[in-house]
């Protein structure tokens, strides 16, 4: 069973991928998608395994590398944190592989399209799956490939193309460091198998070594790298400026890879790894301010973006922001309970975006659209329980997580604690606003769009509703459904061993103020956004005008990359520059091949001379050898 | 009076010799003239035998000699009909134009 989970989208992969061709586009589809769907299935029951009879196992598949005592198998490791990640990746990929076959059904390269899908949910899966650093590692640049295949799927926009080098560029400098990590792993620990080196950890805690100088704590450095191979792949601030640009890619990519699957691969990276970091609170302080400053980042520059995928996508960076400072304070099952949430209403926002921009014929920018509820109702009301479950609307989804997450933060008492819960619920409110403006903007006011007439206005077919619909039951249900078993009174039973928390919070109740102030901003905030965005514009113009810097600065994302463009793109393309034209085109050709080739021709053009055609210089030169030649032999 | 010895017919050779090469070298006119050059040469070389034969009291230098001559009529006749024949094909036989072995 597990692993049909794991290669049946493999094999989906494969056959459409080098078949697809011979088989046709719509079988490709049909095939892709069931297979899928066959390991969602299955993941759903390896889940009520775990949870009902406490289920766990190690499939080995094979050995990979089997060097002296270095080890490493491929295999497929179950446990609780598995299993949950297996329901989210392989649900919300089946469901997306149904959503795709409506998306795409204009474009003329569908099973390519379906092979790259299928092929990320099996490096995905052989991520999660993974039950050593180095299997991870192979996930890891798995699912990275795949993200930069499907950005780039659109091959002929050169935008698209950018993007795609983009989102694979900046993850290189994170899984540099993530690298390294693994490294360090093996060096100290000599294994990367899990199990081996959550055991040992304890041992290691005292160890100082030298890096870069600096005297520091192994337990330490080791979680600081892996946490920027985390950053890099769940964008957080520093390494985000790729997830915004990956909107290039078709609007089902967006909903699997950039919300719900890959870029939560660094919360599980960090949850997987609780049994270290959770010896490191220097690791852990910092792995949450990270995820608070890209929570409050990432919020401010969604409030004032126009393009609808954009907006979602700040969204998703901010969400993940929630999803590190809730590790960080060492609310590892609250995280993953907020990833597992966050995956059904972040996609359901993706999908229902992509149905909006279906309906009005590929126009992305909120500025263009509006008044057009009534037409698409069904869409409309996608988008209402996607924006519901995300702002934290009282018992939908994101509710229960992202409160969570808050109270968690309160309750864990340290200063930065506190600092965790205030942002948080600042972080909401501007979620909250955002959110609704989107909402407005795109369905509420007057009609903007000038290239369609409203009447072309149209509701996206069934294969794309249908999903949607799947996505939308499941932010709505999740949140209540799931609470108990993952962050209730009984959760630390659920996770076993998967977890490790050495001074876990208490469960007191925290105090009834906390728990009314989230929800009731974050309700209040639908009709003042209403009266904001729609009722009267004059207001926020008029802002906007007193405040003209504060809004640049949010609209170009806090010049993120014009400074990145500044220290690190123009310099490098100069020393690039530089090496091409003095070190390899005047330094290497010019002496090296091309420098050979003119010798030769030089040679040969003076050489020439010396056939004259002249009787008397061959006499010449025949007297002179035969002279060279009898002085030689008369003297030796 | 001096005593005219074996040296004497050596370095005349000699010079002969030289006559005969620098006429090769320096001939930029007539073809002819590198055919007389060439009978200098061996004129020089005769010499050469004929006094070493009558030095050593040995004949078959001046056999040798013979031979030489025999040759070198020989080869005057060839290289006059090829001059012959060039004259005919290309109009004229200044050194200076007979270049067609140029590659």
């Amino acid at each position: 069973m597990e692993y049909a989970i794991v290669l049946l989208p493999l094999l989906g992969s494969i056959i459409s991928g080098f078949f697809g061709k011979r088989l046709g586009s719509k079988l490709c589809q049909i095939l892709t998608s069931s297979f899928v769907s066959i390991s969602a299935i299955l993941s759903l029951f390896i889940f009520y395994e775990v949870f009902a009879q406490d289920y766990s196992s190690n499939k080995i598949i094979f050995g990979w590398i089997n060097s002296g005592d270095f080890q490493v198998n491929w295999s497929i490791y179950i446990d609780p944190l598995t299993s949950v990640m297996l329901v989210v990746v392989s649900l919300i990929s089946a469901i997306i592989h149904f959503y795709s076959i409506g998306y795409m059904s204009q474009d003329p390269h569908k099973p390519r399209f379906m092979a790259y899908l299928s092929l990320f949910t099996f490096a995905m899966l052989t991520l999660i799956t993974a039950d050593n650093f180095l299997q991870l590692f192979f996930g890891w640049e798995g699912v990275g490939l795949c993200s930069y295949l499907l950005i780039g799927f659109w091959y002929k926009k050169p935008t698209a193309n950018a993007a795609a080098m983009k989102a694979f560029i900046v993850n290189r400098v994170g899984d540099f460091g993530f690298a390294i990590g693994i490294f360090l792993v093996f060096f100290f620990y000599g294994t990367v198998n899990y199990n081996e080196v959550f055991q040992q950890t304890p041992l290691l805690l005292q160890k100082e070594i030298f890096f870069l100088g600096l005297e520091i704590n192994l337990i330490t450095l080791i979680c600081l790298l892996l946490f920027i191979g985390a950053m890099g792949k769940s964008a957080q601030i520093l390494l985000h400026t790729w997830l915004p640009d990956a909107m290039e890619g078709p609007t089902p990519v967006s909903a699997l890879i950039h919300a719900a699957t890959m870029v939560t691969a660094g919360v599980f990276l960090v949850v997987r790894c609780s049994p270290i970091f959770e010896y490191s609170q220097t690791a852990l302080n910092i792995v949450a301010l990270v995820g608070m400053i890209t929570a409050f980042f990432a919020a401010t520059v969604a409030l004032v973006q126009n393009d609808i995928k954009k907006i979602v996508a700040y969204s998703t960076c901010s969400q993940l922001g929630y999803m590190f400072f809730a590790a960080g304070i060492g609310a590892y099952h609250v995280a993953i309970f907020h990833l597992f949430t966050h995956a059904f209403f972040k996609a359901l926002l993706f999908l229902g975006s992509g149905c909006v921009i279906h309906s009005f014929n590929e126009e992305q920018d909120i500025r263009s659209m509006g008044g057009v509820w009534k037409k698409i109702p069904y869409t409309y009301a996608l988008m209402l329980v996607g924006t519901l479950a995300l702002t934290g609307f009282p018992f939908l989804s994101g509710y229960y997580s992202k409160d969570a997450i808050i109270e968690f933060a309160y309750l864990r008492g340290t200063s930065i604690g506190y600092l965790a819960a205030a942002v948080g619920i600042f972080t909401a409110l501007l979620t909250a606003i955002y959110s609704w403006r989107l909402i407005f903007k795109t369905f509420h006011g007057k009609y903007n769009n000038k290239e369609n007439s409203l009447n072309s206005i149209h509701e996206s077919p069934l294969t794309m509703l249908i999903p949607s619909c799947l996505l939308a039951i499941g932010a709505i249900l999740t949140g209540i459904l799931f609470k108990e078993i993952f962050i209730g009174h009984d959760s630390a039973q659920f996770w076993n061993n998967s977890i490790l928390f050495l001074n876990s919070i208490q469960n007191n109740h925290p105090p009834i103020w906390l728990l009314i102030l989230t929800p009731t901003l974050v309700v209040i905030t639908i009709p003042v956004a209403y009266y904001l965005f729609i009722e009267n514009e004059k207001i926020l113009k008029n802002f906007i005008l007193k405040n003209q810097f504060l809004y640049n600065f949010l609209v170009n994302k806090w010049y993120f990359d014009e400074l990145y463009n500044f220290i690190f793109v123009e310099p490098l393309k100069k020393i690039g520059l530089f090496f091409w034209t003095k070190g390899d085109i005047n330094t290497i050709d010019r002496y090296g091949p091309d420098g050979l080739s003119r010798l030769v021709k030089i040679i040969s053009n003076k050489s020439v001379h010396f056939q004259s055609g002249y009787l008397y210089h061959y006499a010449f030169v025949m007297l002179i050898g035969l002279s060279i030649l009898l002085t030689y032999l008369i003297l030796y | 009076m001096i005593e005219i010895g074996l040296g004497h017919y050596l370095t005349l050779a000699a010079i002969i010799f030289t006559i005969g090469i620098i006429g090769i070298f320096l001939n930029r006119k007539n073809v002819i003239t590198i055919l007389m050059s060439i009978e200098l040469i061996l004129l020089a070389v005769n010499i050469n035998l004929v006094s070493f034969s009558i030095y050593l009291q040995n004949l078959v230098g001046q056999v040798f000699s013979m031979f030489i001559l025999t040759v070198a009529a020989a080869e005057a006749a060839v290289g006059l009909a090829i001059i012959v024949i060039y004259y005919k094909n290309k109009g004229s036989i200044n050194v200076e134009h007979i270049s067609s072995l140029k590659g």
